[in-house]
């Protein structure tokens, strides 16, 4: 099988999460949009190693779940942190900082 | 089978980074070990020290770096460069300057940060809290942890280390940003939105660095550049279109980081709502990084660029930093928060900054160091005064700051050297002469008309006439204007300004795990139109030597700004290196 197609797939998942980010409004579902970006670049970053035949984009892709990782910690803790004080996780709600 | 090869080091090279990095550890471990007493100091202490040992390194490997025109660490995943050590250089000063801010208790005896940051607003947990003296010294290590992050953005050659370099940085500063002590709500959502677009823009970067690295088969920008250079050398018969979308999306992830239009939208809520120190030191220093790496991404990539590709990027960065400066300086004009007043300049000033790419010639370079340097004191200094301009309730008690523009009014009545101080830095925002900004929008400016874009340094001076309006009027509220509290006093009773902080009135205290009881602290939040009468408090020390010395600054680099122009010229004599 062509391994274009995998870099077609993963163009696809890159926009289907960046759709959902810009689109949903439940802050979850938002992050999750941006947990799919980055599956989406790992995606195409194994296949570029995998083209290159060269192991620099196989390492990458390892550094980007571990920044993943950190990134859910970090995200999930201030997503909690805003439904604990106002019992909604909706993007819309938050909206006390306009001018 | 292969023998591992263990890589030569070489440790001084990688000194300024390593310094922080393994004192933000360290700093955790004091938060783990150190008894509840002696843990403020001891951070405290152990901050400076090493922020400070980062800029004696900085300062130690000037001589060497400057000589040979580099220095590198494995191949160049770690690179400086002079114009690197330049923005690490800067990124240091402003990054001592921002602790001793952020260190500073005031005479009330509280830093800006809450008890504990988990707690949740308005709750008997909360008060507990507060009322035990509890403190949140992990905002020490995290400054750290963030510094440590800005002064690796700019020093890599290599995608994959800018990727990280760019999460060490965001990370602590999405946790700093929720961390405030007062109006706890309008700082989570900070942290919120902060957050999201944050890591949306990230993605996207690394998107943009995943498929540089499928056209050119190497995440080093060199190599990407020698690729684009020989284009007969391509190991894959991909399409260019390849390396420009990826050029494209990692601009556009740094863009982010700068706040340049039209890529700014969380700036203001974010400086509006973080407390105020990490609002200054965030203003000052992720500026510097950001800008630092993406003149080293930007100018290294189009040196490879062909003819008509080098000057679409041109022409795309002309539209971002013309829009940016309009955008900054038409907004600042109509906004009543000071907090977003300021933030709102720092986009303008993230705007004259790109004014500077413009050609991608070493002047340029030269000019973003001495702006970001000239740029990041004055706003430093004027966030450090903003956290000492505080509201006050009846009964004496020190509340939030006061950030209304109208509560600005007359303070040279109170406090005449703070107020001046303030004009100062306002002034050196507009570019006035015998200031610090003057010779950078100077720089800036010229480094355009020799690059032959006049339009765009005429466009940039006209925006600066706007922003002058501004900045001068809030110096005509300081110096000239009656303070008018007490109309307002008898208006709104002060009590209103306690549940306005989102600390808790008692109320929301009450009822806080309750859907009500969260939709009533909202609406107390929401009210925070109310003000109660305005005081300025005293710095404990730190603030002010932090004032003094960015005042000082922006005197010195306008009045004799000789010395840090050479050594800027002399630092940007950056050229890519050659493969």
């Amino acid at each position: 099988m062509d391994l274009v197609n995998y870099l077609y797939l993963a163009s696809i998942l890159f926009a289907l999460g960046a759709t959902t980010v810009l689109l949903r409004r439940n802050a979850i579902v938002v992050f999750m949009g941006v947990e799919l970006m980055l599956n989406a670049t790992n995606l195409a970053l194994v296949t570029f190693a995998r083209m290159h035949g060269d192991i620099t984009g196989q390492v990458l892709a390892f550094f980007v779940m571990v920044v993943a990782a950190a990134e859910v910690v970090v995200g999930l803790a201030i997503i909690v942190t805003i439904f604990r004080a106002r019992r909604s996780a909706s993007v819309d709600d938050v909206n006390l900082l306009k001018s | 089978m292969i023998e591992f090869e263990a890589p030569v080091i070489d440790w001084a090279v990688l000194m300024p980074v390593l310094v922080v990095l393994a004192a933000g550890v360290v700093g955790v471990l004091i938060e783990a070990f150190v008894p509840d007493r002696g843990r403020r100091p001891t951070q405290i202490v152990l901050t400076l020290a090493a922020l400070v040992a980062s800029l004696v390194s900085v300062v130690l490997l000037w001589g060497r770096v400057a000589t040979e025109g580099y220095a590198f660490v494995v191949n160049g995943t770690f690179l400086l460069t002079p114009f690197t050590l330049g923005i690490q250089a800067v990124v240091a000063v402003l990054a001592i300057l921002g602790v001793l801010v952020i260190a500073d208790r005031t005479r009330t005896g509280e830093d800006a940060f809450a008890p504990t940051a988990a707690a949740v607003p308005g709750t008997t947990y909360e008060d507990a809290a507060r009322e035990a003296g509890l403190q949140q010294t992990e905002v020490y290590p995290l400054v750290l942890f963030a510094t440590g992050g800005m002064l690796l953005f700019p020093a890599t050659d290599n995608l994959i280390v800018l990727f990280i370099a760019l999460e060490v940085l965001s990370l602590p500063l999405y946790v700093l940003c929720a961390t405030a002590r007062r109006r706890r709500l309008l700082s989570q959502e900070a942290a919120f939105k902060y957050f999201l677009l944050g890591s949306f823009a990230s993605a996207i970067m690394l998107f943009g660095i995943a498929l540089v690295y499928g056209f050119a088969g190497t995440v080093s920008l060199e190599g990407a550049l020698y690729v684009l250079t020989h284009p007969q050398s391509q190991v894959l018969e991909l399409m260019p279109a390849l390396v420009i979308a990826g050029v494209l999306l990692i601009t556009v992830g740094l863009l982010f980081k700068i706040g340049a239009a039209p890529f700014h939208t969380w700036v203001p809520d974010v400086y509006q709502g973080a407390p105020t120190p990490i609002t200054g030191f965030m203003a000052a220093c992720v500026k510097a990084a950001a800008i630092g790496a993406l003149v080293r991404v930007v100018f290294t990539l189009a040196a490879g660029l062909d003819e008509p590709l080098r000057r679409d990027l041109e022409v795309g960065l002309w539209a971002v930093a013309i829009l940016t400066m309009l955008v900054g300086t038409v907004a600042a004009v109509v906004q009543t928060d000071i907090k977003r007043m300021l933030a709102y300049s720092s986009i303008a000033h993230g705007g004259f900054l790109a004014v500077a790419f413009v050609g991608f010639s070493e002047t340029g370079a030269q000019a973003v160091l001495f702006y970001v340097l000239a740029y990041g004191l004055a706003t430093l200094g004027a966030f450090a005064i903003v956290t000492l301009v505080r509201e006050q309730d009846a009964d004496g008690v020190v509340l939030g700051e006061a950030t209304h523009l109208s509560q600005w009014a007359g303070l040279a009545r109170r406090s005449p050297w703070l107020a001046a101080a303030f004009a100062l830095f306002l002034l050196s925002m507009a570019g006035i002469p015998l200031t610090a900004g003057f010779i950078a929008k100077f720089g800036v400016f010229s480094a355009a008309v020799v690059a032959g874009a006049w339009p765009l340094a005429v466009l940039g001076v006209l925006a600066s006439a706007v922003a002058v309006f501004f900045y001068v009027r809030l110096i005509v509220l300081m110096l000239l204007t009656r303070p008018a509290e007490d109309a307002q006093e008898t208006e709104h009773p002060a009590g209103d300004g306690v549940a306005a902080d989102g600390t808790g009135g008692p109320e929301a205290k009450e009822e806080a795990p309750a859907g009500e009881g969260a939709t009533r602290t909202l609406a107390a939040a929401r009210s925070t139109l109310s003000r109660a009468s305005v005081v300025v408090v005293a710095s404990r020390g730190p603030a002010t030597v932090a004032i003094v010395l960015c005042a000082v600054g922006v005197v010195l680099l306008g009045v004799v700004p000789q010395v840090a122009l050479d050594w800027a010229a002399q630092a940007a004599t950056f050229r890519p290196l050659q493969p």
